[in-house]
Parts: C-alpha cells; structure tokens; sequence
C-alpha cells in the first residue's frame, strides 16, 4: 500500500460513513416538520407524539452527521492538496457557499427547534424545524455540485500557466446537467431512506402494541406513521427509479468507461442486453468474462434509449483514452483507464437490488393496512420490517461507490465534449508532503473512532425507538405564562 | 506581484470569519473546559451546558466556513496550510467529533458512568482544539519551511517552539476566561457567584501570559505600527474584563474578552499581512494574499455570496441568542429524560 491508496481508502472510508447518516437526516427532517405541522393543523395529540419521537431519533442521528461532516470540510485540504490546489478555483465555492447558505441555518434553527419547544411561538417553532429541512436539502445541493463538477467539469479553463484549472462560468456549474440528475437522484433515495425508516419502525411498533392488546394505540398513533412512510417510499421509489435513468443516459455520454464497466462490457456492441449475472475472474481484464443471463437490448436502452443502439466496450475506449490521454502517467507508469471491472458491475447491481427490501415493505404494508383503520399483528410483516430498515442505507452506499470508483483513475474525469485539459488522475491530486504514515495514522483513528460511534449509534436508535412514541406533555403555551419555565426538551 | 483588491477584501473576512469563530467558539471552549471543575454535581453539569446547549453548533459552523472560504479564496493556502498541519489538525478534528457527538449524547441515557464519559469527552474535546488553534496560529505568524512549490516540509516537532506553545497557553487561557464570563453572565444564585471568582483568577493569569504574547508577537514577528492598535485592544479587552467582573458587570466584562479575543486575531492577521504563511527559510516561497488566492472571477462571485448571506447570518445567530437569553438556574433544570440503560426487564 503506498499513500495514495491509503489516502483513497480513508476518503472511501469517511465519506461512505458520512453518507450512511446524512440521508436520513435529509429524509427525515422534511418528514417531522410535517408530523409537527399536522399537530398543530389538527390539535391532534398523537401528531405531537411522534413529531418528538421521529424528532428524537432525528437528532440521535444528526449528531453523527454533524461530526463527521466535519472531517469532510478538511480532508480535501490534508489528503488530496494537490488536487485542492489544482480546482480550488472552482471546487472551493460550493463548499463556502454550502456553508453560509446551509449549515449556518440548519444548526441555528436546529438549537432552536430543540430548546424551544416552550420559548418560542407555535408558528415560529414549527419554522424552525422548516428551515432544518429546507437547508438539509440545499446542502445537499451545493456539496453534490461539487462532486458533479468532478465527474463532469463544466464552465472551467485550463490556465497553461498556472497549470490549474480556473473557473469560467459559475452558472454553468450550478445548472450542470449531471448535478440535477445526481442531485434528483440523492434526494430521491434519502426520502427512500427515511421512508422506510419510518414504515419499519412504526410497522415494528404496531405489530407490538397489537400483541399486546393495545389495538387502540397501535390505531392511533402507530397507523398514520406507517402510511406517511409508504407514501414516502412510493413516491421516492418512482423518482429514484426516473432519476437513475437520467443519470444512466448522461453516464454514457459522459464517462462511456463507467457505462462499459458497470456492464462488463468486453467488446462495441449493438442492442447490448443487460446483464443480470456475470461471472470472471478478479484479474481486472476482460478475459473470462462470461455473461450468463441477460435481458436483451436493456442496456442500449439504458444507455441510448434505443433497444438497438450501440455501446462501446472496455478494450476500445482503453485505446481511444490512450490515444488521447497518453499511455502514461506523470511518473512514466502505464495507465489503466478503466476502473475495477467487478466493483463496478456489483455495485451498480447491489445498489439497485437493495431497494427490493423497500418495496417488498411496501407492497406489504399497502396489504396489510389497506382497510380504513386497519392494524396488523402478524410477526411475519414485524420482521419484514426490521429487515427492510437497513436496506436502503447499504443500496445508497453501493450507488456511492459505484459513482466513484467507476470514475477511476480520474478524480477529475475528462469532459469528452468540453475543455478536456480540464482533468487530474487520482494519483496526481494526492498530497505529496503527507507521507504514508500520516496517512494510515489517520485512517486508523479515524476508523476506529468511527466505528466506536457506529456502536453508540446502534445503541441509542434502537434503544430509542423500541421505548416507542411515548405519551408527552403538550408544551405550555409561550404566549401566555411566566417567562421563566423549564427547558424541558433540553439535554 | 500586487494583490487584486478582492483578495485583499478576502484576506479581510477570513480574519473577520476566525474572529468570530474564535469569540463564538472560544466561550463554548471555555464552558467545555470549565464543566468538571466548576459544578459540584450532575444539575449543574447540565446546567453549564444547558448555557451553550441551542448555540454551540452554529458557533462551530463559523469555523468550516472559515475552511471554506480559504479553499475558495485562498486555494494554494488551503492547500498547503491543511497539508502541512496534518497531525494537530487530526487532532482537532478527533477532538470536534467526540465533542460534538458527547453533547447531543451524554443525557440520551440516564446512567451515571455514561454520563461521565461523555464528561470527559467533552473536557477534552474542548481543551484540545483551546490549545492547538493557538499552537497553530503561533506558527503561521512565526513562518514555516516551506519549498519553492509552496510545500510545506516543516517537520511536526519545529511546530512545538516556545513562540507558538505560549501562543497555545495564551488562547487556553482567553478561553477559560471567556468561558467562565459567560458562565456568570448565564446562570444565577450560587453558581453565578463561583463562575464570576473563578473568572476573577482566570482573567489575572491570562492578562500575563496574553501580554507576553501579543508583545513578543509585535516586536518580533509584526514590524507595523498600526498593528500596535490591536496589541491596545487585547490588552484592553483583557484588563477591562478584569476589571468588570469585579464590578459585578457580567455584561460589560463580555464584551471586554470579546475584545481582547478579536485584538488577538487583529494582531496575528495583522503580523502575517501581505503573506498568508510566511517561508522561515527563504522569504521568496512565502505564500501570500498575491500568489495564494483565487482568479478574481471567482473572488467576484463570492463577494457577491458572502455580502448578502453574511449579514442574514448575523441576524437570526443573534436572534437566538437574544430568545435564549434568560438566565439559568440549577433548580430550574428538570430531572433528566435519558432512557435507562436497558429496557426494563419484563416491560415486553
Ligand atoms: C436507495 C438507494 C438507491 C437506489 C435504490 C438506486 N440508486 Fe442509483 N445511486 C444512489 C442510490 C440509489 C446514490 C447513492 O444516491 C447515487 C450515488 C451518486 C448519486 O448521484 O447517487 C447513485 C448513483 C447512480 C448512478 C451513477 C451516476 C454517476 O455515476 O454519475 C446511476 C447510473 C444510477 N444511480 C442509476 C440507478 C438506477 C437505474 C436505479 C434503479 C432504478 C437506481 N440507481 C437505484
Ligand atoms: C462533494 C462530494 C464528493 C467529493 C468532492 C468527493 C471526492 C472524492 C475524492 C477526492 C476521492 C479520492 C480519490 C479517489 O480515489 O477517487 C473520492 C473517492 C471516493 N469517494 Fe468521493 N467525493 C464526494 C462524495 C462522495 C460520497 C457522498 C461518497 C459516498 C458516500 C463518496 C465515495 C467515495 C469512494 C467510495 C471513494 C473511493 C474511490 C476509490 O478510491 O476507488 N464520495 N471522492
Ligand atoms: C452527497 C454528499 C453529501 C451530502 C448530501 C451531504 C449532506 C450533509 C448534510 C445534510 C449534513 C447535515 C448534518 C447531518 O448529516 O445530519 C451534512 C453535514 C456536513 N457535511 Fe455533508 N454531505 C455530503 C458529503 C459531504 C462532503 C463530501 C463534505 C465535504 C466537503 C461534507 C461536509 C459536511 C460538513 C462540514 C457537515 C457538518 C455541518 C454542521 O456542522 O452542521 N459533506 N452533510
């Protein structure tokens, strides 16, 4: 292992746990400040139990989130100076911008959403948690124009001089097709997340109570929760479906390599089938790969929208790269442009069979709750539930690394129709002060760190949500009484 | 080379981006650091976090701005400062995780021995980065290696030189005291009155160190007159503060450590000016507001940003802090709500 694989396994490492946390967060909170506004619409108490129920596992959560984002801001600087040094110039300004735009408001109101249940006026409050929302979702926004900008660089010059690339066009890194695929996509699957969050609890719960006998609170509370995540879920299964096609068909105009990889794609097809199942050997080459089953013309369609259309294989856009890129690196080393050809193809795959686990829970649910004021008891649909909550977090993870190991060697992937002198290999954007024994002095903290906090986080989420949407105090009025109460949802 | 007047501009809110974060961040240190040794018991432990509990978040994302707009303004500095400082900010960082995660954690459960952990966490979590910023802040005044690409070789153990290690006592010390002015400025009773004779003692020790600090740095490492005007304010800010406590002024005495926390950032941006971090060895690889920054396209656009953002920040983090504005008191602090550690046996 030399520093720039190990620099690449912490980037893989803290940015895939981050990602396990931030689209619950995202998904989530949208869905509190509507249990919270349901509260306040209909005076209903059961609304106010799991807007602090759902709140709290929210902020369990966010915690995580929060510290470990943190590790995200910096790391850029410490492991990859090169590669800051080479986009800073363009790269540089999402990142501030996320920052002043997003996580200042979101923290803020966050404070006061928690510590001002009884300080601040109804209205007021239930904007607070608004505006948590709201601002999860634009910092989602402004970090994945960034990474967009890194898969498909737009509105960038190569300055010869300075040997960087500067920015050209703000507008158009903010209107990058690829950024509103993606960003359409990760909204999609963090309301898929939390969703199915919320389904599965609330699924699990009722089954208890019901066992339990008590039907009525199962009917009350546990009920409505349920049918808020299946409704989640269908509607941000469909956009997740719609958003990856998009994202397929700019993938194969932009980085036809990771289209062949994902594929397994060994020579220029026409009508290619998409493979359900390929087999071959770990060598990273193309021999041996024996495409098992497949549906026909699948990919073409995917890739082209035309059954019959034609998609290049790995051998022939390793030569067109080579002709154009050069066949080695800046240290005289021979380059491979294409990435692991197994990671590739099971990741795409893995991310999209995950999301079987969400749809079977909803498919169950929509059966089993389908009655006005239906509840269920059965065991089997308590399992399918516990079952179906972790899915989606592991389908985002693979959709992670499929995203970016695909685009391998590059950090910065060529854009085929724009400045092409606008790129940098992976190897080339790492720092070169920072030796290896930095580099694993940090993976090893951090990875142990992390997952201790894994742990914890374990913990506390099920030992929350199995205590379960507890009867709670409406919190006194703050336009009336003394000044001077309690602040009873503090730490 | 002359600087574009936007980078000068830039150079001028990444100063004003630390001032805040350190005066904002630097009390919730402070607190952090204060929290075994000035409460008695578990209600004033949460008592003293209650003080910061809705705001220390929002102060800690004036510092990823602050990283942020250094990696947009300043790239080759963002670059080469966060390379260079590799270990101490692996340090800070470990730090801001388990802090950050012990406040939301630590009353989750209603045990005694997690609670304590997350205790310690916090005490560390808030005097490791109190130190190390200093530390860091110290060195960049004072200059690094660095080669003529602008990478930084200075090897970790020349980071500990007796300039920056006072300069990491320094902001140790401003922090405890601005910690524990904010402590008696938040609470009431008996707590409010030990808060305030401990920031009486705070405030003399740092009033010491800060003036052998903020001298050695404008003598040695300055060379402008103007910036004599910042070593004025520290000096002021902390010997008003002294002085206000006293007087029983917890708010008059705020302001004077605010004071002398932005006189310190004034004096070291003030030293560093025109470079961002000067080269020890050869003044020609000096990394300054001139070869560091951004094209001024991109300047352009984030002056833009930062204009209408910035000062919408300002309003609604000051907006919080005047709703949270009453003071706390021990009695008032309601019986915890973490879950025991396990669920009750035969609960289901
Ligand atoms: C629950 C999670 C989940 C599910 C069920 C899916 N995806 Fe996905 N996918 C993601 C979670 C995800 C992700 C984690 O959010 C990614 C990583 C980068 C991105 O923008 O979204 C992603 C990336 C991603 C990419 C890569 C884009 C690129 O490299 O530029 C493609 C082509 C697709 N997805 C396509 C699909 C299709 C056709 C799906 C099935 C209908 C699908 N995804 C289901
Ligand atoms: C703004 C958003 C992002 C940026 C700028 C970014 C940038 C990078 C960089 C610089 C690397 C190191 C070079 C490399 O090995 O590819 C990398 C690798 C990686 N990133 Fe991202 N990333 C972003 C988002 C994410 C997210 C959200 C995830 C997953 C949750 C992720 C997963 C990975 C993985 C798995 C690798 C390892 C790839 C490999 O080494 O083969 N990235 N990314
Ligand atoms: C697709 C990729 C990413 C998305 C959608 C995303 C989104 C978010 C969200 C919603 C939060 C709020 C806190 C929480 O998670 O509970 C957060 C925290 C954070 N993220 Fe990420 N993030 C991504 C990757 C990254 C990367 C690559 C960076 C590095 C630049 C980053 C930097 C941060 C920081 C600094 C925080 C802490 C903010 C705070 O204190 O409130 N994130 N991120």
């Amino acid at each position: 292992m030399d520093a720039v694989d190990a620099a690449r396994w912490q980037f893989a490492i803290v940015t895939v746990y981050h990602f396990i946390f931030v689209p619950l967060t995202i998904g989530l909170s949208p869905l509190v400040a509507i249990m919270q506004t349901a509260w306040l619409v209909t005076g209903k108490d059961h609304w106010l139990r799991l807007t602090k129920f759902f709140g709290k596992l929210l902020l369990v959560n966010f915690a995580i989130g929060v510290a470990t984002g943190i590790v995200q801001e910096f790391q850029f600087g410490m492991n990859w100076s090169e590669y800051s040094r080479f986009v800073g110039d363009i790269f540089g300004a999402p990142l501030a911008i996320e920052g002043l735009a997003a996580f200042f408001v979101e923290s803020t109101f966050l404070g006061l959403w928690i510590f001002g249940w009884d300080r601040l006026p109804r209205l007021l409050h239930l904007a607070s948690i608004w505006l948590v929302a709201l601002a999860t979702n634009l910092s989602a926004f402004f970090i994945l124009a960034a990474n967009s900008w890194m898969q498909h660089p737009v509105g960038a010059i190569y300055n010869p001089e300075t040997g960087r690339a500067e920015l050209d066009d703000f507008g158009a890194v903010l209107l990058n097709n690829t950024l509103w695929a993606a960003y359409t996509h990760t909204i999609a699957t963090a309301l898929l997340v939390a969703g199915t969050f919320v389904t599965g609890v609330a699924g699990w719960l009722m089954v208890r109570e019901v066992r339990a006998g008590r039907v009525d609170l199962a009917r009350a509370v546990y009920r409505p929760a349920a049918l808020i995540g299946l409704v989640t879920i269908v509607a941000s299964g469909a956009g997740v479906a719609v958003s990856g096609d998009w994202q397929a068909k700019l993938m194969f105009e932009q980085q036809p390599m990771k289209m062949a990889a994902a594929e397994g794609l060994c020579e220029t097809q026409t009508g290619a089938g998409f493979s359900i199942l390929t087999v071959g050997d770990l060598s990273n080459s193309c021999e041996g790969v024996i495409h098992l089953i497949e549906v026909p013309g699948l990919t073409s369609y995917l890739a082209t929208g035309d059954f019959a259309g034609e998609v290049q294989g790995v051998p022939e856009l390793q030569e067109y790269m080579e002709e154009r890129y050069g066949d080695t690196d800046a240290a005289g080393e021979p380059v491979s442009y294409s990435p692991n050809l197994a990671l590739t193809y099971w990741s795409f795959r893995l991310m999209i069979g995950f999301a079987i686990f969400s749809a079977a829970l909803a498919v169950a649910a929509l059966y089993l709750l389908r009655r006005k004021g239906a509840v269920t008891g059965n065991r089997w649909f308590a399992r399918l539930c516990l079952v179906a909550i972790p899915m989606p977090f592991v389908a985002a993870s693979f959709g992670w690394i499929f995203t970016e190991t695909g685009r391998q060697p590059w950090v910065v992937v060529p854009n085929p129709t724009g400045v092409d002198m606008v790129r940098m290999l992976t190897s080339d954007g790492v720092s070169g002060v920072v030796g290896l024994g930095k580099v694993i002095t940090s993976l090893a903290v951090f990875t142990l760190i992390y997952g201790v906090l894994a742990v914890v986080w374990v913990k506390l989420m099920s030992r929350y949500a199995s205590h379960g949407a507890v009867e709670v105090a409406p919190p006194p009025d703050p336009e009336d009484a003394d000044s001077d109460r309690p602040l009873s949802f503090a730490y | 080379m002359e600087p574009h007047t936007l980078a000068i501009v830039w150079f001028v809110l990444i100063a004003v981006l630390w001032a805040g974060y350190l005066v904002l961040e630097g009390f919730d240190f402070g607190v952090g650091m204060l929290l075994r040794p000035l409460s008695r018991d578990d209600t004033e432990r949460r008592l003293v976090i209650n003080t910061i509990g809705p705001v220390w978040d929002g102060n800690e994302v004036w510092l990823l701005v602050a990283g942020g707009a250094t990696f947009a303004a300043f790239p080759e500095w963002y670059a080469t400062m966060f390379s260079g400082f590799y270990l101490p900010l692996l340090l800070i960082l470990v730090a801001l995780i388990i802090r950050a995660v012990a406040f939301e954690y630590r009353g989750k459960i209603d045990d005694d021995t997690w609670r304590n952990r997350w205790d310690w966490a916090i005490t560390f979590g808030s005097w490791l980065p109190a130190v190390l910023w200093g530390v860091a802040f110290g060195n960049l005044v004072r200059g690094v290696e660095l080669d003529a690409d602008h990478q930084m070789t200075s090897a970790f153990v020349d980071l500990l030189n007796p300039y920056a290690l006072l300069g990491g006592a320094t902001t140790a010390l401003l922090f405890l005291t601005h910690g524990a002015i904010f402590l008696a400025l938040k609470t009431d009773g008996e707590f409010r009155h030990r808060a305030r004779r401990l920031a009486q003692r705070l405030a003399v020790a740092s009033a010491g160190v800060a003036a052998v600090f903020v001298l050695w740095t404008q003598l040695a490492h300055s060379g402008k007159t103007w910036t004599w005007g910042a070593v004025a304010l520290a000096a002021a800010g902390v010997v008003a503060a002294l002085l206000a406590i006293r007087a029983g002024r917890e708010g008059w005495a705020f302001a004077a450590s605010t004071a002398a926390v932005i006189g310190a950032v004034v004096l070291i941006f003030g030293s560093m000016y025109p470079d961002v971090m000067p080269a020890i060895n050869d003044p020609a690889n000096s990394l300054t507001v001139a070869n560091a920054s951004a094209t001024p396209k991109t300047l352009t656009i984030m002056t833009w940003v930062a204009g209408f953002l910035t000062p919408l920040v300002l309003a609604y983090q000051g907006w919080t802090y005047w709703v949270f504005r009453k003071r706390l008191t021990a009695d008032r602090i309601p019986a915890p709500v973490g879950l025991p550690l396990r669920a009750e046996a035969g609960r289901r």
